[in-house]
């Protein structure tokens, strides 16, 4: 036990994050084809240009430039005025030109960074556009195996978010997924839906003697994740894995594995004999790209507030504890419905709208804000319908001149006999918060 | 009358005034393709039956009052362009029985005018090749002498027009593939500026280097095709968004004074005497044309054949990635020699650890190359120069040998690496009568330029009598 | 100039036979040795030309234009199966 604690200790994970972030743009990100590929009739949305025919050529979609740069932004990214497409050139069957072009030493977006909530900042190596491939159906037609490929994907746009190894736990990296995922929808740039392949990870995973602060000699890359349980499970069992080569005395070897869900293990797919050689170099297709300096402001002012400057907003101008604000932020339309019903409904305090929509989980797609503050109002002045309401405090305020007099000249308190004169007359109990501003909006303006 | 010797301008002058029809026309090439083409195999694929078809809608066209430019003139295409529904070989048994789903967008500008495809021409296989011989159909003959290569890539278009089998055709110069065809078989041809010519739908070869142009029988001509081809497309990112002049209307100006300059570097050693004194000669007739010519310095010529044996299989071995027999065409064992070597070699050069020596060292002389030209430009209105160091040599004399091949090339590249157009004119022929041309070189853009002395040198030689023979 | 000519080969997915590569292991290296005449080009402080037209960010709009059949899109092919290009089975689990 004690023996295995202190092997236990002598590793750090170190973990580097690529994501792939699919853009919704209306077209590919080379040719007009319709991006809106999923669930579609196999081969039915490709061109020339995204089926790889001889002479056909890429023009680059300036939606999807556009769009990565704001989430580069959102990333807090410096961007180059300077940059270029790259071919970056392998074989295999899904990818229709023998290259894809790609980003290399010249991204549009460079050296971001996140915070996550141990007060850790997440490093962003890069962010680049590239072009995502066809997809390899495996199956067996006439007793035969065989891989079946769908180019509709050919084509459509990735966005790559490249961290540094910054990471040392599965907690650290899913919280960041999150934190990209609800910046991108924030950004409405892609679904970033895991499951449908929005959204894609590739993590790299190594362990660090604890007092070396060298990176190590290796490291393997994990594919095929495609939810976020995935995450956790493939880099859990990494850690695991490598930790018992390492006791064993030998260090585990570069490469790629992929996570089988069935094994709940990784498996190797290509040993490092066959490291990639993708013999970039400039796309002699598409002219550079430059912007001026106002182009890129052009593109700041666009930002819209993020998650994290709305979480705070909330939190500041609301009222709102950190665990409202942080649900009713997780998804720009919360925020925004939240903000419009406080806007409409005067007489309810804000916490109770909060309230109202976390707990009885809204559904916002469908039921209008107006309709949610009435809601609110009827429920809370427990079946009483505001005309009976209005006519009791109206009563109330008639019957009761003197305190209603008090009342004008600063001797607030008295509100509470009133109050209770109004509940009286109802004979029913009612939120006594609601009735309290009730009465206070009556009093202003009732005349006298 | 031979309708088939006749150019595009008298050809649309006589269907005009009805002399004759766009079916007779078409009918005398393709009785000429039959006749020659088992002896000089200019074409891959003769489209008889669409090309009559087309023919007779264009005679009807005509009656109808229709003035396009091209309407009834027979055209052969360098089967590099893709045409639909019509099988597009690229010269390469890879692409046999391929058959395209769509036409290149200089394709459709030239039916759009009203040209009759006539057929596809015979080339290098993936256009690699200075002679003709790496078609995997056969090689093509050189109509003044079918023991001589006609020169390439463009081997089929260049010879088709020269024996006239069509009234023009197109072809593509990535090193020279048009200029030498065109040199060894005495006809214009023209390589324009890069991205004047879309290159949608045209087999690449190397992205960075490759030229749309044509094969005509006068400059008039050259000019008259430039007008319908050129200009943006929105489906090519590298063609700009500038105005196409009237380049026919502009040979009707007055003719200017112009300064020529003459490179030193394409006159040393290793050039066949018979082509310097005839381009001397040609350059004496320019200068009694109202040219002064001048020598220049283009310090860095001397490399500019390896920059580009750097440059060009680096760009073809990712341009033929495509070719995995998997959407189309066959498996990659079925290359010939020529395309396996460019793609091992730019493989090589490309691969982890070389690319800084090998290709980024070439792009960065290919910036010396173009400052020569840029240098040279500030004082000349343009620049004369042989095509080839040599007239066309004999059929499997450097087949073997792949780096004395390359080495054919050495005057046509430079205009590719700067990106600046050349056209090359016959200006006459070898005692043993293979014919001869030059180039004339302006700044990018300068196309007008290069008509305009194009067309004073074949005014001035108008009468001699090596303008008179026919192979 | 040596060249491991089946590295090569691999890296640019060509099947060659060895009478092709010791053919071309000579011819390449006629070829490399060749072009080596650059390493004479004093290039420091020169800027690659990787494009020479000029032109800068060139780009489209984001709007769609209909795509081929898949008849069409599959037509260059004879071996397709319900409306998909058919291979051998690829091993390793690509996403």
């Amino acid at each position: 036990m004690e023996k295995k604690k202190t092997i236990a200790m002598r590793y750090t994970p170190v973990i580097g994050l690529e994501v792939h972030v699919e853009l919704k743009t209306r077209s590919k990100m080379f040719c007009a084809c319709s991006a809106d590929y999923f669930g579609r009739e196999p081969n039915t949305h490709t061109c020339p240009v995204c089926l790889g025919l001889p002479g056909a050529l890429p023009v680059p979609n300036k939606k999807a430039i556009d769009w990565c740069i704001l989430i580069g932004l959102a990333l807090n990214c410096d961007i180059p005025l300077f940059s270029k497409f790259d071919r970056k050139n392998y074989f295999y069957p899904d990818l229709s030109k023998g290259y894809q072009i790609s980003q290399y030493d010249e991204p549009f977006c460079k050296n971001g960074h996140v915070k996550i909530s141990n007060g850790k900042r997440i490093n962003i190596r890069r962010v680049h556009m590239e072009e995502d491939t066809g997809k390899l159906i495996h199956e067996a037609v006439d007793d035969q195996k065989v891989s079946l490929i769908d180019f509709n994907r050919s084509g459509v746009p990735l966005v790559e978010i490249v961290t540094e190894p910054d990471f040392e736990s599965a907690e650290e990296v899913i919280e960041y997924l999150k934190t990209v995922q609800q910046i991108v929808r924030y950004l409405e740039v892609s679904n970033a839906d895991m499951e449908k392949g929005n959204m894609r990870l590739e993590p790299n995973i190594s362990l660090r003697k604890i007092k070396n602060s060298d990176l190590p000699k290796y490291k393997v890359e994990v594919k095929n994740i495609n939810s976020f349980k995935f995450v956790e499970k493939t880099i859990n069992f990494e850690i695991e894995r490598q930790k018992k080569i390492f006791e064993g005395g030998k260090t585990p070897v570069q490469e790629t594995r992929g996570w089988g869900e069935a094994k709940g293990e990784t498996i190797s797919q290509r040993s490092k004999e066959e490291a990639h050689d993708y013999r970039y170099f400039p796309e002699p297709d598409i002219p550079p790209i430059h912007w001026t300096e106002s182009q890129v402001s052009h593109l700041k002012s666009q930002m819209i507030e993020l998650p994290q400057t709305k979480f705070d907003r909330l939190r500041r101008v609301y009222g709102l504890s950190d665990y409202d604000a942080e649900i009713l932020t997780k998804e720009k339309k919360t925020a925004i419905y939240f903000e419009e019903a406080v806007r409409l409904a005067k007489a309810i305090p804000t916490k109770t709208i909060a309230n109202w929509i976390i707990n009885k989980r809204i559904d916002i797609q469908n039921e209008s804000v107006g309709r949610l503050i009435k809601q609110i109002s009827m429920s809370h002045s427990s079946s009483i319908d505001e005309s009976k309401l209005q006519s009791a405090i109206k009563d109330v305020i008639k019957d009761n001149e003197k305190a209603v007099n008090d009342y004008k000249n600063g001797k607030t308190s008295v509100i509470m006999f009133l109050i209770g004169n109004v509940m009286r007359k109802l004979k029913t109990k009612i939120n006594p918060s609601i009735m309290k501003i009730a009465l206070e909006k009556a009093l202003r303006n009732s005349n006298g | 009358m031979k309708l088939r010797s006749l150019t595009i301008k008298k050809a649309t002058e006589g269907l005009k005034q009805k002399k004759f029809s766009s079916v007779e026309l078409t009918k005398a090439c393709l009785e000429k393709i039959k006749k020659l083409n088992p002896t000089l195999n200019a074409f891959i694929s003769v489209c008889e039956e669409e090309a009559l078809k087309d023919a007779r809608k264009a005679d009807k066209a005509m009656q109808n009052g229709n003035t396009s430019p091209l309407l009834g003139i027979p055209i052969a295409l360098k089967d590099l362009f893709l045409t639909k529904g019509i099988r597009t070989t690229a010269g390469s048994k890879v692409l046999e029985n391929y058959v395209p789903p769509f036409d290149a967008t200089v394709v459709k500008k030239l039916k759009d005018a009203g040209a009759v495809i006539i057929g596809k021409t015979n080339c290098d296989a993936w256009a690699h090749g200075s002679s003709g011989e790496n078609s995997d159909f056969g090689p093509t003959k050189n109509p003044w002498n079918t023991d001589y290569v006609p020169g390439g890539s463009s081997s089929g278009s260049a010879v088709a027009v020269a024996s006239d089998m069509c009234t023009a055709s197109t072809g593509t110069d990535t090193g020279g593939s048009i200029r030498l065809p065109a040199s060894f078989c005495n006809v214009v041809g023209l390589k324009p500026t890069y991205g004047r010519v879309s290159r949608y739908g045209i087999v690449a070869m190397a992205s960075s280097l490759d030229s749309i142009g044509h094969f005509t029988k006068t400059v008039e001509d050259a000019a008259l095709l430039l007008s319908i081809t050129a200009g943006n497309d929105s489906m090519d990112a590298t063609t700009p968004q500038k105005q196409v002049p009237d380049y026919p209307k502009s040979l009707n100006r007055k003719p200017r004074e112009l300064m020529l300059g003459i490179p030193k570097e394409y006159f040393l050693t290793g050039i066949d005497p018979e082509i310097k004194e005839l381009t001397t000669k040609a350059l004496s007739v320019l200068r009694v044309s109202n040219y002064h010519t001048q020598e220049i310095s283009l310090p860095h010529t001397e490399y500019a054949n390896a920059c580009y044996y750097i440059i060009q299989p680096a760009e073809v071995s990712s341009n033929l990635a495509r070719y995995d027999g998997i959407r189309y065409g066959f498996r990659r064992e079925t290359f010939g020699d020529e395309a396996k070597r460019r793609i091992m070699l730019g493989t090589y050069t490309l691969s982890s650890g070389y690319y800084d020596a090998y290709y980024k060292k070439a792009m960065k002389v290919r910036t010396l190359i173009t400052r020569d030209f840029d240098e040279a430009f500030k004082i000349v209105d343009a620049i004369i120069a042989p095509v080839s160091p040599t007239p066309a040599w004999k059929i499997g004399e450097k087949i073997d040998d792949p780096l004395k091949m390359y080495l054919s090339d050495i005057f046509t590249v430079t205009a590719n690496l700067a990106g600046i157009p050349g056209l090359s004119i016959p200006i006459g022929f070898t005692k043993n009568g293979l014919p001869v041309g030059i180039q004339i070189l302006g700044p990018q853009f300068a196309e007008e330029t290069l008509f305009e002395i194009g067309k004073a040198f074949e005014e001035a030689t108008q009468n001699e009598t090596w303008r008179k023979r026919k192979p | 100039m040596k060249i491991d000519i089946a590295h090569v080969a691999k890296l640019a997915n060509l099947p060659l036979s060895p009478k092709e590569e010791k053919k071309f292991e000579k011819q390449l290296s006629d070829v490399l040795g060749y072009i080596q005449k650059l390493n004479e080009v004093d290039t420091e402080n020169v800027e690659p030309t990787f494009q020479v037209t000029g032109l800068e960010t060139i780009v489209r709009c984001d709007t769609t234009f209909p795509s081929l059949s898949q008849d069409e899109a599959l037509s260059g092919s004879t071996s397709t199966y319900n409306g998909l290009f058919k291979v051998k089975a690829i091993f390793g689990n690509e996403s």
